[in-house]
């Protein structure tokens, strides 16, 4: 136990040290509040039910340092370039910090704000930036808050439809040192809005280099809002990657996301889902790929707190090497959350006898007319599959790419986001 | 074409094929006929390079080559084509791109140029109209979601396009309806040629009907017991299978 408090020690000197450079502010008094919450909760072993499967070892006994400004590279500029869809608006964060310059807010609709948390700082972003990612017992949201001094911000005032996909990178350029890099993004969609959000997570610079992502991402509905999301985690093959989502829906709101995991050494992916009004609809989705070593877990936990709303959730994994996987899926049914449809399935393809998953549904339900279902299939690929396309003349090794590809394509054809698909076809798809 | 010569094989310890003998000519369609268990889907499967399948003695020569020691699409792209007795559902891929997969693959095996999407549409939407079968299917997942039907009546389309050299129907007409039937029946009849050997492995007399053989052989325990012509298949109709048992019990010379 002394060695945790030494852990959480080293982070709350850090923060100190962050704090030194800050301005004063109410983001200071946010980052207090953070800072005293932390300070009261410790980091989660494996004894910890919601981490049973995954150590945090590895990133714990690391000494993380801040990071430092970087220039912008040519690199930097082409990556971005590659995987800015052609209507888009960007946001982008290098190293956590808001980059003007790069990103492209052009021609905004009227109405829209859209930018990095400096200069926005209005009525509606205090109300929600660090209440909807309620930090009571996640001691990762709490740090994520207490480094709080950049934020990607989208306000939809209410009934704006916007139709270009906004996306939001964030670019690790990680050095020599390990750093922490906090990524934070608030979306706000008043009553009868919509938009398309897509979050990139990617690293220019050194593969190799060790550095943490700290990631939190709010998401506020109001009634009759829809939000199409994706996300896709493409960190560096030593990167640490620790996020959470929160969503929080009104009345007959729609939340549709898509969860891509590609790179990192460990990663946690949360997704938590909030119905704080009726005939609500969030639909999760994930595709996770791991090889090597690599770690990623995929926590999801839905709230039905209200009666008649849906929830479907559809995650595939492809672990190779000594991937190790993780699903954890909650789901709680409030005792009023009548009529509830509740839908879970987690599908893993493990393509060596040494790639692994721990896949756990968590259903508790308090409510007596509900539909609830949940389901997991692990397995290799199809032996039978395999010889129907080998009789029609098929070699082996394009038979395998051909079962391994259709079984991640179905959660690419889920994607709302159309444009989006090409690049997630070249960029995921493809290679496998 | 297809020289099978005292061909044995297993399936874990149980031995299925106990010395099948059986000669196809180009040109020809053979009927194997025989109870359940008597050892026909494993002739099939073998042929077509099931490895489920342990061969433990025999040859089976194709076009004069060791069919044996070929991979499963080996023996697709030289020509040997399989209509499964369950066709698999394979979510994710189009019949179009999986077939397209195939038909490139056994080009270039022959030298032959890939075809492109679009002469590749043109040869299938020929092939489909020719069977009477709607164009949707092209689009439709593989086998995903299909009848009974649909499915074999997709085996038919697919061997439609890939011209083999040899078909082997592995009890294709199980569970069809009569109209079923016939839309595969015409396929199959539309294929036969002078170039082109057909094993048709059947429970019923029924498909025989429709696709008229050569020959008929009864196969029982591992056996061919019986060779005739399509006479035979009409007796066996009558006597059924019992007729087959009787007749082997009888001492020999009797």
């Amino acid at each position: 136990m002394t060695l945790v408090a030494d852990e959480k020690e080293r982070f709350l000197d850090l923060q100190a040290q962050f704090e030194r450079q800050q301005p004063q502010g109410w983001l200071k008094n946010l980052r207090q509040a953070a800072v005293a919450r932390f300070d009261e909760m410790s980091f989660p072993d494996v004894h910890n039910e919601d981490w049973k499967f995954t150590s945090l070892a590895s990133l714990l006994k690391i000494p993380f340092a801040l990071s430092d400004k970087v220039a912008v590279s040519a690199d930097l500029r082409s990556r971005l370039d590659a995987e800015t869809l052609p209507s888009a608006r960007r946001l982008v964060f290098v190293n956590g910090v808001y980059s003007a310059e790069l990103s492209r807010v052009h021609q905004a609709p009227s109405g829209l704000t859209i930018g990095g948390l400096s200069g926005i700082e209005n009525d509606v972003v205090r109300a929600h930036l660090g209440a909807i990612a309620g930090d009571d017992s996640q001691v990762f949201t709490a740090l994520n808050t207490a480094f709080l001094h950049d934020a990607a911000v989208v306000v939809l005032p209410r009934g704006l439809v916007v139709a270009e996909p906004i996306q939001v990178f964030f670019v690790a350029v990680p050095g020599k040192r390990a750093t922490l890099i906090p990524a934070r993004t608030l979306v706000v969609a008043g009553v009868n809005s919509q938009a398309k959000v897509l979050e990139h997570y990617l690293s220019v610079g050194a593969a190799e280099d060790v550095y943490f992502t700290s990631a939190v991402t709010e998401f506020a509905l109001d009634d009759n809002a829809i939000i199409d999301h994706a996300k896709i985690q493409d960190e560096g093959h030593e990167a640490f990657h620790i996020a959470t989502t929160q969503v929080q829906q009104g009345r007959s709101s729609t939340f549709h996301s898509t969860y891509m995991s590609l790179g990192g050494r460990l990663v946690r992916n949360e997704a938590r889902v909030r119905f704080t009004g009726e005939g609500s609809e969030a639909t999760l989705d994930g595709l996770y790929l791991a090889a090597g070593r690599q770690h990623v877990d995929n926590f999801t936990v839905i709230d039905h707190a209200r009666a008649h709303c849906a929830s479907h959730e559809l995650y595939k994994g492809i672990l190779r090497d000594k991937a190790h996987g993780v699903f954890n899926g909650k789901i709680f049914v409030r005792e009023d959350a009548q009529k509830t449809d509740a839908k879970q399935t987690n599908k893993v393809l493990l393509l060596s006898d040494e790639a692994t998953i721990n896949t756990k549904p968590q259903l508790e339900i308090f409510a007596d007319d509900v539909k609830c279902t949940h389901g997991a299939t692990i397995g290799q690929l199809d032996a039978e599959g395999l010889f129907y396309l080998r009789s029609r003349g098929i070699g082996l090794e394009d038979a395998r790419h051909l079962l391994i590809r259709a079984f991640a394509n179905d959660i690419v054809e889920r994607m709302r986001i159309e444009e989006f698909r090409p690049l997630v076809q070249r960029r995921l798809i493809a290679p496998l | 074409m297809l020289t099978i010569f005292n061909l044995h094989a297993r399936v874990d310890d149980k031995e299925i094929l106990r010395g099948v003998n059986l000669k196809i000519n180009a040109g020809e369609v053979h009927a194997i006929m025989g109870p359940n268990g008597s050892g026909k889907s494993t002739l099939a499967g073998v042929l077509a390079g099931r490895d489920a399948f342990d061969v433990t003695e025999g040859d089976v020569l194709f076009d004069g080559k060791n069919l044996l020691e070929m991979d499963p699409e080996e023996r697709a792209r030289e020509g040997v084509f399989l209509a499964f007795q369950y066709p698999v559902e394979i979510p994710g891929v189009s019949n179009t791109y999986f077939l397209r997969a195939g038909v490139n693959a056994i080009r270039k095996h022959r030298g032959q140029e890939e075809l492109d999407a679009m002469d590749f549409l043109k040869l299938v939407k020929q092939k489909l109209k020719v069977l009477h079968i709607e164009e949707d299917l092209l689009k439709r997942p593989v086998n995903e979601g299909f009848s009974g039907g649909e499915k074999k009546r997709n085996e038919i389309f697919q061997m439609a396009v890939l011209e083999p050299k040899l078909c082997i129907l592995d009890e294709t007409d199980s569970g069809l309806d009569i109209d079923a039937l016939r839309t595969v029946s015409d396929g199959v009849n539309a294929l036969r040629s002078k170039e082109r050997g057909m094993l048709v492995i059947t429970h019923y007399q029924r498909l025989l009907e429709y696709i008229k053989p050569d020959k008929v052989h009864v196969l029982y325990e591992g056996r061919i017991v019986k060779s005739g012509g399509p006479e035979l298949a009409k007796e066996l109709e009558h006597k059924g299978y019992g007729w087959v048992e009787e007749g082997l019990k009888e001492p020999a010379g009797a």
